[in-house]
Order: C-alpha cells, then sequence, then structure tokens
C-alpha cells in the first residue's frame, strides 16, 4: 500500500468535480488539489448532456423569473435561499466558461444564443448544438490541463472514506492498473460521483452511474437528503435508455400516442399549438410528461413493442435543415441505434430514469453534516431540484456548486493540520476487507449479474414513477434479502490486474446502499409531490411534508428517516400551473 | 509531462504488440499509401529522362535522334509504361487531396471539397490541352 | 433455438501468461444488439473474468474503443448483424500497451493532449462583467468540426505513422490543437505552432488518411494535420522572407 497526500481531494473528475479542482487551484495557490477518478474524466457522465445549460442573460429575462420557475418547478421543495444564490451566480459562471473556450451555439451577430426548455417561462437555456455537456466536460478538463498544480490519479477505484476524529480525512482507492490498495489523505475531501440511475433497469445513465459518492458518504454517517426524488425523462429509447434530448421538445416536436394524438393536452398541460410555447404541452416539466405516458399506458393508447411500451416523437414537420442545425446528434442517434432518420419517420420514446433529484445532504456552500467532506452536483442535494427538476439547470447546477464547494473545502483545509498518522490502520483494515471478502473468498454462489437484475426488477416494480405503500414495503424486503445474499457473492476473476469484476461488485453494492435510501424515503413520505407519486397518497401534503427526508443509514435494519423543513424565503408554496 | 498525473508509466507486464513488417498488406487504404509514396521514385524517373532529353538536345541532332532511339526500344517503352501509370496515379491521388488542405472560405462558408478538386483537375485539363496544342501543332 | 453467434475475444491475464490468447463464447446473436451488448453477456454470465471498458453505450464517452474483426471500431456503435458471420474476433486497439484483455493503457495520449496546449489562451482576458466574446456562427463553424473529438484514440489505432513511430504527437492531439488555433478567441497559433513543428509533431504524418477513415465522429484529423502543415510552412515562409517579425 502506498500513501499519497494532498490537501483538498475531489472524488470524481466530471463537470462538478473539475470546477471545483480548478477554483482550488486558482483562489488557494499554496493547497494541493487532487482530482481522484474511476475512469479518464473525459468519459464521465456529463459528457452525455444534450440540451443546455440556463442561466439569465437576455434582456426581458431576470434572476427572479429563473428562480421563480426553478422552485415552482421542484413543487416547492427547493430551499429557495439555495436557488436564489444559484440563480445569481449562473451568469458568471456560465461566462467564465466561455472565456476558457466553451463553444456555445450563437446568434447571428456573435451574441450567445438560448433556446426554450420545458418548465421555463423565458428563454434562457445556453447550448452547444445538442452535445452541450460534451462541449463542457471537454472544455473544464482542457482548461484543466492549463494548472499544473492539479494532480490526478486517474482509474482508482474509491472504496471507502477515511474518517478520524469526527473529521473526513481522505480516501482508500483500487489502482485498476495493479490492482493495489491505496490510502490518500486529504484535509477535505469534495464528492462529485454523479447519480445513481443503474440502480433503475431503463435509464439514460452511463454504466459508471452507481451512487458511488452517495453510498461512501452514507456509510461514513453522513444523511442522504430527498431520495425519493427519481426524475425519469419523459423521451429516451426503448432497450437503450439513450437520451433523446429535451431540446427536440423545444424546437418543436410532438408527443403522440397511438393515434397520432397529441395526448399532453388531456392532462391540464396546455392546448396544442403548431409552435412551441412555453411552459405547455411539450414543453412541461418532466414529470408531468412521464406521468401522462403512464396514465395513456394504463388507457391502452401506447404503443407495444419488443421492450415495452412507448409513444412517438415526432420532428419530421421540422424539416432536415432545422433538425441537421439545431438537434444534429439526434438524428445520428436515431439512425445509429434504431435504424430510424427522424427526418422522415417518428421515434419510439419513453419515459427512462434520468436524473437523481436526492443525494449527499449539502448546506449552500456544498458542506455536509461531516467535518471535512463536500459534496456537489448531482451526488450532492443542496436542495436546489426540490421535488423536481426542470431541464438545464443541472449543467449550470455543476458549475455554481462545484465552485461553491471547492472555495468552501478549500477554506477548511486551509485551517486544518495533517493527518493523523494512526489513519493508516483504517486503510489496511479495508485492504483486508477487500481480500476477505472478493478475492480470496470462497464458498460463495451468487452472481453479480443476477442480483443486479433482481435489484432491478424490484425497483421498477415498487419504485416507479407511480408508487403505493405496498409495492414499497414489498420492496423493502426484496432489498433486505439482496444485502444478504451479497455476502455469499462469488466472483470468476480473482486477479489484481484491471479486475473489473471486482469493481462490478462494489458498484452493486454502492447501489444497494443507494437503492435502500429511496425506498425506505419514498415509503416514509405520504404524499405525491413532484416526481414522488403516490397512488395511495395522491394529494402534496405542505403541513406534513414541506421538508427534506434525511436517510441516515443504521447499522442494523433499515434507515433512519428525519425531516428537514424547507428554507422558504420570497415564495410562498403555490400551484404548479403549466399550459394556462 | 505533468508531474501531478499519477500513473504508472511503464510496468514490465503491460504487453507491446510487435508492428509487422508487412502491416502495409493489412488493407487497402494502406497499400494505396503505400503506393502513392513509391510515385515518388517515379517521380525522379520522369524527372531525370526529361533533364537527359534536354541534355541530348543540347548536344546535336545526332545525339537527339540516338536518344529517341534509346526511348522506342522495348526496355523503355515498358519503363515509360509503368511510370506514366504511377504518375497517374500520383496526380489523381494528389489533387484528391488538395482539399484536405486547402480550405477556403468565401464570405464566411466554406467551399466545398469538389470544387477545390474540380479547379485542380479544369487546370491540369487547361494546361495539358494547351502543351499538346503547342507540342502537336509544331510538328 | 435462439440463434447465436461466435466471439473470439483477445485474453491477456499478466499474472497468468506472458501473451495474449484467444477465448470463444457463444453468445445470442439480436439483430439490435451491438459488440458491447456481447462482450457485456460473456461478463454477465459466462465468464465474469473478462476485462473491459465501457460507460455511456451512446458514442460519446470514447471508452469503449476496440479492434473488431481487424478494424478499429468503437463497440457501442458495431452491431453484430454488420460483422457476421461468425467468428466475430474482438481485440485491444493496436499500437497501445494491453494492460489485461481489451483494456489498453493510453497514458502516452493523455501526456501529448497536454503538451499541445488544449486551452485558450490570450495576453488579456476580457472581464466576465464586459459579457462573452463575441463569436458568430460562421467563426464557431471553422473549429467545430475539430472539437467533436471523443478521445476514443481509434485514430492513433488506425495510424501505421504511430504504430512505427509511438512518438508521434498524433492525430487526435493534432486535431484538437487545430481547434483552438481557429477559435477566434485563442491567441497563440505560433507557440502551439512551435510546439508541433518540433520533430515529433505535424511532419511526421505522411498523410495515410486512415484516421479519418475510421473516426466515429467525424473530425477528419487528417484534414487538420494537412492544413496545420500549410500554415506551418506558410509561417515559415513569412518569417523568412519577413525576419522583422509578423503575428
Amino acid at each position: 500500500m502506498d500513501l499519497f497526500t494532498c490537501d483538498v481531494l475531489v472524488v470524481g473528475g466530471g463537470g462538478a468535480g473539475l470546477r471545483a479542482a480548478i477554483v482550488v487551484a486558482e483562489t488557494h495557490p499554496g493547497l494541493r488539489v487532487a482530482v481522484i477518478s474511476k475512469v479518464y474524466p473525459m468519459r464521465s457522465h456529463t459528457v452525455s448532456a444534450e440540451g443546455g445549460a440556463a442561466a439569465v442573460i437576455k434582456a426581458g429575462d431576470s434572476l427572479d423569473e429563473h428562480a421563480y420557475d426553478t422552485i415552482s418547478g421542484g413543487d416547492w421543495l427547493c430551499d429557495q435561499d439555495a436557488v436564489e444564490a444559484f440563480v445569481k451566480e449562473a451568469p458568471e459562471e456560465m461566462l467564465r466558461l466561455e472565456h476558457w473556450g466553451c463553444p456555445w451555439s450563437r446568434e447571428p451577430d456573435g451574441h450567445i444564443a438560448v433556446r426554450p426548455f420545458g418548465g421555463m417561462k423565458i428563454q434562457r437555456t445556453w447550448f452547444a448544438a445538442d452535445k452541450t455537456g460534451f462541449h463542457m466536460l471537454h472544455t473544464l478538463f482542457q482548461t484543466s490541463l492549463k494548472y499544473d498544480a492539479i494532480e490526478r490519479y486517474d482509474e482508482f477505484f474509491v472504496t471507502k472514506l477515511l474518517v478520524d476524529e469526527g473529521r473526513c480525512q481522505g480516501v482508500v482507492a483500487i489502482e485498476l492498473n495493479t490492482g493495489k490498495i491505496q490510502a490518500i489523505t486529504a484535509k477535505a475531501v469534495i464528492l462529485c460521483t454523479g447519480g445513481c440511475g443503474k440502480i433503475f433497469p431503463f435509464t439514460t445513465n452511463a454504466n459508471i452511474k452507481n451512487g458511488d459518492g452517495m453510498a461512501l458518504a452514507y456509510r461514513a454517517g453522513a444523511p442522504l437528503k430527498d431520495m425519493e426524488f427519481v426524475q425519469y425523462h419523459p423521451t429516451g429509447l426503448p432497450f437503450t435508455g439513450i437520451l433523446i434530448t429535451e431540446a427536440a421538445r423545444s424546437e418543436g416536436g410532438w408527443l403522440l400516442n397511438k393515434e397520432g394524438y397529441r395526448y399532453l393536452q388531456d392532462y391540464d398541460l396546455g392546448k396544442p399549438e403548431p409552435k412551441p410555447v412555453l411552459r405547455s404541452m411539450e414543453l412541461g416539466p418532466r414529470d408531468r410528461l412521464s406521468q401522462a405516458f403512464v396514465k395513456e399506458q394504463e388507457k391502452g393508447r401506447t404503443l407495444e413493442g419488443p421492450y415495452g411500451h412507448y409513444v412517438h416523437l415526432d420532428v419530421r414537420h421540422l424539416g432536415e435543415k432545422v433538425i441537421d442545425k439545431k438537434i444534429p446528434f439526434v438524428r445520428e442517434l436515431c439512425l445509429k441505434y434504431m435504424n430510424i432518420d427522424p427526418v422522415k419517420e417518428m421515434i419510439p420514446v419513453r419515459p427512462v430514469v434520468h436524473y437523481m433529484m436526492g443525494g449527499i445532504s449539502t448546506d449552500i456552500h456544498g458542506a455536509t453534516p461531516l467535518p471535512g467532506l463536500y459534496a456537489a452536483g448531482e451526488a450532492a442535494c443542496v436542495s436546489i431540484n426540490g421535488a423536481n427538476r426542470l431541464g438545464s439547470n443541472s449543467l449550470t447546477e455543476i458549475l455554481v456548486f462545484g465552485a461553491r464547494a471547492g472555495k468552501a473545502a478549500a477554506a477548511f483545509a486551509a485551517e486544518q493540520g495533517g493527518p493523523n498518522p494512526s489513519i493508516l490502520a483504517q486503510a489496511h483494515d479495508e485492504q483486508r476487507r477487500l481480500e476477505e471478502k472478493f478475492l480470496r473468498k470462497t464458498g460463495g454462489r451468487e452472481r453479480i449479474a443476477t442480483l443486479r437484475v433482481e435489484m432491478h426488477d424490484a425497483m421498477e416494480e415498487s419504485a416507479g414513477i407511480y408508487r403505493t405503500g405496498a409495492t414499497l414495503e414489498k420492496a423493502v424486503e426484496k432489498l433486505q434479502s439482496l444485502q444478504e445474499r451479497f455476502h455469499n457473492l462469488t466472483l470468476d476473476d480473482r486477479s489484481y490486474t484491471f479486475n473489473t469484476e471486482l469493481t462490478a461488485a462494489l458498484e452493486l453494492s454502492y447501489m444497494l446502499d443507494g437503492a435502500e435510501a429511496i425506498v425506505q424515503s419514498a415509503l416514509k413520505r405520504r404524499e405525491s409531490r413532484g416526481s414522488h407519486q403516490r397512488i395511495d397518497y395522491p394529494k402534496r401534503d405542505d403541513k406534513e411534508f414541506l421538508g427534506h427526508s434525511l436517510a441516515y443509514r443504521a447499522v442494523d435494519g433499515p434507515p433512519r428517516i428525519e425531516y428537514l423543513p424547507v428554507t422558504i424565503t420570497r415564495w410562498p408554496p403555490g400551484q404548479r400551473v403549466y399550459g394556462r | 509531462m505533468s508531474a501531478g498525473v499519477h500513473h504508472t508509466p511503464y510496468h514490465p507486464k503491460w504487453y507491446r504488440r510487435r508492428v509487422s513488417v508487412w502491416w502495409w498488406l493489412q488493407n487497402r487504404t494502406y497499400t494505396g499509401f503505400v503506393l502513392r509514396e513509391l510515385t515518388s521514385v517515379f517521380v525522379a524517373f520522369f524527372a531525370l529522362v526529361y533533364l537527359w532529353q534536354l541534355r541530348a538536345l543540347a548536344q546535336g541532332p545526332e545525339a537527339y535522334a540516338h536518344f529517341l532511339a534509346l526511348l522506342k526500344t522495348p526496355l523503355f517503352l515498358v519503363l515509360d509504361g509503368v511510370a506514366f501509370l504511377f504518375i497517374l496515379f500520383h496526380s489523381i491521388t494528389w489533387f484528391n487531396l488538395a482539399p484536405k488542405a486547402v480550405v477556403v472560405r468565401l464570405k464566411g462558408k466554406r467551399v466545398p471539397d469538389w470544387v477545390v478538386v474540380g479547379l485542380n483537375y479544369a487546370a491540369w485539363l487547361v494546361l495539358s490541352g494547351a502543351v499538346a496544342f503547342i507540342v502537336l501543332r509544331g510538328g | 433455438m435462439q440463434p447465436t453467434v461466435a466471439l473470439r475475444v483477445a485474453r491477456y491475464r499478466p499474472e497468468q501468461e506472458s501473451e495474449p490468447t484467444f477465448q470463444t463464447y457463444e453468445v445470442p446473436f439480436r439483430k439490435d444488439w451491438v459488440v458491447l451488448d456481447a462482450l457485456n453477456y460473456v461478463k454477465d454470465k459466462l465468464d465474469g473474468s473478462l476485462s473491459f471498458r465501457w460507460s455511456c453505450r451512446m458514442g460519446v464517452c470514447g471508452s469503449c474503443g476496440m479492434k473488431v474483426n481487424g478494424s478499429p471500431k468503437l463497440t457501442c456503435a458495431a452491431f453484430l448483424s454488420d460483422s457476421m458471420p461468425g467468428p466475430i474476433r474482438v481485440e485491444p486497439m493496436d499500437y497501445f500497451p494491453v494492460v489485461r484483455d481489451l483494456v489498453v493503457d493510453i497514458t502516452d495520449f493523455m501526456q501529448k493532449l497536454k503538451k499541445v496546449k488544449p486551452w485558450i489562451i490570450r495576453k488579456e482576458e476580457r472581464p466576465l462583467a464586459e459579457g462573452e466574446y463575441r463569436q458568430t456562427p460562421d467563426e464557431l463553424d471553422t473549429y467545430k468540426q475539430f472539437s467533436m473529438c471523443i478521445n476514443c484514440m481509434l485514430c492513433y489505432s488506425a495510424c501505421p505513422i504511430y504504430g512505427l513511430e509511438p512518438s508521434f504527437i498524433g492525430p487526435a492531439a493534432i486535431a484538437l490543437a487545430q481547434r483552438y488555433n481557429m477559435d477566434s478567441r485563442d491567441e497563440a497559433a505560433r507557440e502551439r505552432l512551435e510546439i508541433l513543428s518540433e520533430h515529433d509533431g505535424i511532419w511526421q504524418c505522411t498523410f495515410v488518411g486512415e484516421c479519418t477513415k475510421v473516426c466515429p465522429k467525424n473530425v477528419d484529423p487528417a484534414g487538420a494535420i494537412q492544413q496545420y502543415k500549410l500554415m506551418g510552412a506558410a509561417h515559415w515562409l513569412r518569417s523568412l522572407l519577413l525576419p522583422w517579425g509578423t503575428r
């Protein structure tokens, strides 16, 4: 085992992680900052985001409008002080990225262009064709190369947080190339590891989104906030779950059922117009659109294919020129993965899991209740997204909160002394655990894939778009049994060099923890709000549940769920109204 | 190299495959590439023959007639034929690759590749036509 | 009986063997399956010890580059049906050292990426309060193509020069340098030219053109390199004829 040291350790090399690392290198040049990631940073899932990032820059728009759209979109579960800070810092962060070279799409006169997006009353979504996340990530990564101070640990898989004297002081990680277990100590750790969409079977998320950081924080005693709020994106391809960006709808696409009817008009989302109308019909918020799909399916008005039910997304009327200019990637994806040309045919789509509103609980500076531990991005829950995230807010979120967490962590680290050498004992324990439980284990009978599929089935059935107490209880039991069976796991691969079966097993254990938090939080929240819809409690209950659920891991048994009141500043809870 | 990236720069157990001496037979692009590079030999050959021709011309009508007779021998006919084919290949590949290096923008929009290629071929035809006119008319 | 196809996969377990071997697996054949789906089937059901990289499954992260039947491809974009009949040969990318099975080491590329200074360099930064740098859609168009690189390294795997001379800086790195050179906001074209005119830079390229052929994102690195050569030659000529200095 080697011991590495640094001052600020960023876990995760995606948008939030890289932004945090850059801000530390810029504002605290005396500190040693390192980024540790289980994949090379340009593979991080930020890369697949398509639609855009929201920030107020056009005349006629205002910070209050952005805040209101976000808060009402989140069904009033957003912490309004966080939202106010977010909308205020968003334009500067986005401009900074433009100065770093991000190829934002432009208006003919050279100014930044914006496009309409779901749930937003005024156009404010900046975009880089339909590969915004890709360009943002590559700009951030390439800019980070400018700073020699940023150290990197590429393809190191973190397995545990080191906590000593009530403070987070580093991590234990597997160096994938050699299989060596390494300890990296730090004075502050920032978790930017993304969401956990892979807990569900149909998701836009990549293979690497297993909720690593969420489970790490959870196991270290930090609470997970609002885990029951899982966002379904209304338009993903069946089978692969590949995302068809919201931009296809904001450019004018229509959602049609089996009969070719724009069914959203039946669900209090406005009247169908030939051109897209903001906050109406296909530009309504994601949770309402996904719920409409389920209702259509119950009425038997969706189409059925080999991979389940779906509806059609029709962009044919936009014409080839607009499609190739504004949503070329959509056309490429459909041709490449479904052999369908959206210029001539309709695209089959269905709701797929896309984003976790919930995550590691942080304050508006990115600090978790565990001193020395910070979080930002999808892995964190501040919360600015509340019960339902508006499209194009999360790409901005990673910049704003990546920077905030970076600054806060650096300020904290600057005041700390070095770690106690006794912390190495923990690292050695972890090494022993990995050897005994996985690499040297004999007699196990369960395979990773079997447990994973059963987890998927349970989550799809019980924690989908519509939930009931009964199905959630069933899921709790099932997940419990999966956790027990996990102890009986056997690996084919007992080697050290680039053992991806070991990492898959560890990822499964992270996902089981995340699933447990999701299901328990959903069970305890007896109301329907935003993306959490209970058939047995169909109404929103501000009296009892205008608060964030906090899931604390229990040593034995289900997590303890507590509630934290939502911070309301200027926008008292109201009705979410779209299309009127 | 960044001092700040922790990686294993070299590990004895990594397997480095040897590149075969026959790598260029693996696919059409590679073979075409090697042949294209070989055309340089024939371009040099033509240039030398041309210089030799000029020298023979300078030495007087007898030397020139002797030179022309040599060119008509079977050996030279074959060599010239092969060389001509290679030169043709050389020219065609050269023109086809031109738009890659020469990006022309008119009023902000990029001139399409076929225009650049087409202009090259057009210029070639015009020049060849002019040369042919002078040579064939003159004698 | 469900149709199946044979997958002949290169294996290399450095702790057990000193040379790669092949192992054949029988996987289901489905019309809409790609090679990556087949590899995942192997890992999940048949042999968990097969190591390979993958992530997004939609051709944008660049992780899953491998050789399929001898050609460098993204396995998430290579339909099984395109490589029929079997057996389908899956091997790690060429010209990189093989760490394990289908995983290669790409440290060389990461170092070269940094070498070309792929970031905006300006004498003076515009203050954020003054807003964005103005860039017209046409100006964006001049470099847009080169900015689409997903760093999948298929181009390196296709470049025989890189195979024969591993010190060659390579297609993707040069394309990325050109992306910044052509960006109207950048002012360091000369600085990058000095780096890329070195021995292992653009002049090592002999325009085989295979890199552009295999690029899954139409970046056209070969075009970038030839353009760069022209720029480099023009710059050299200018500095020769006007030695008292131009930009």
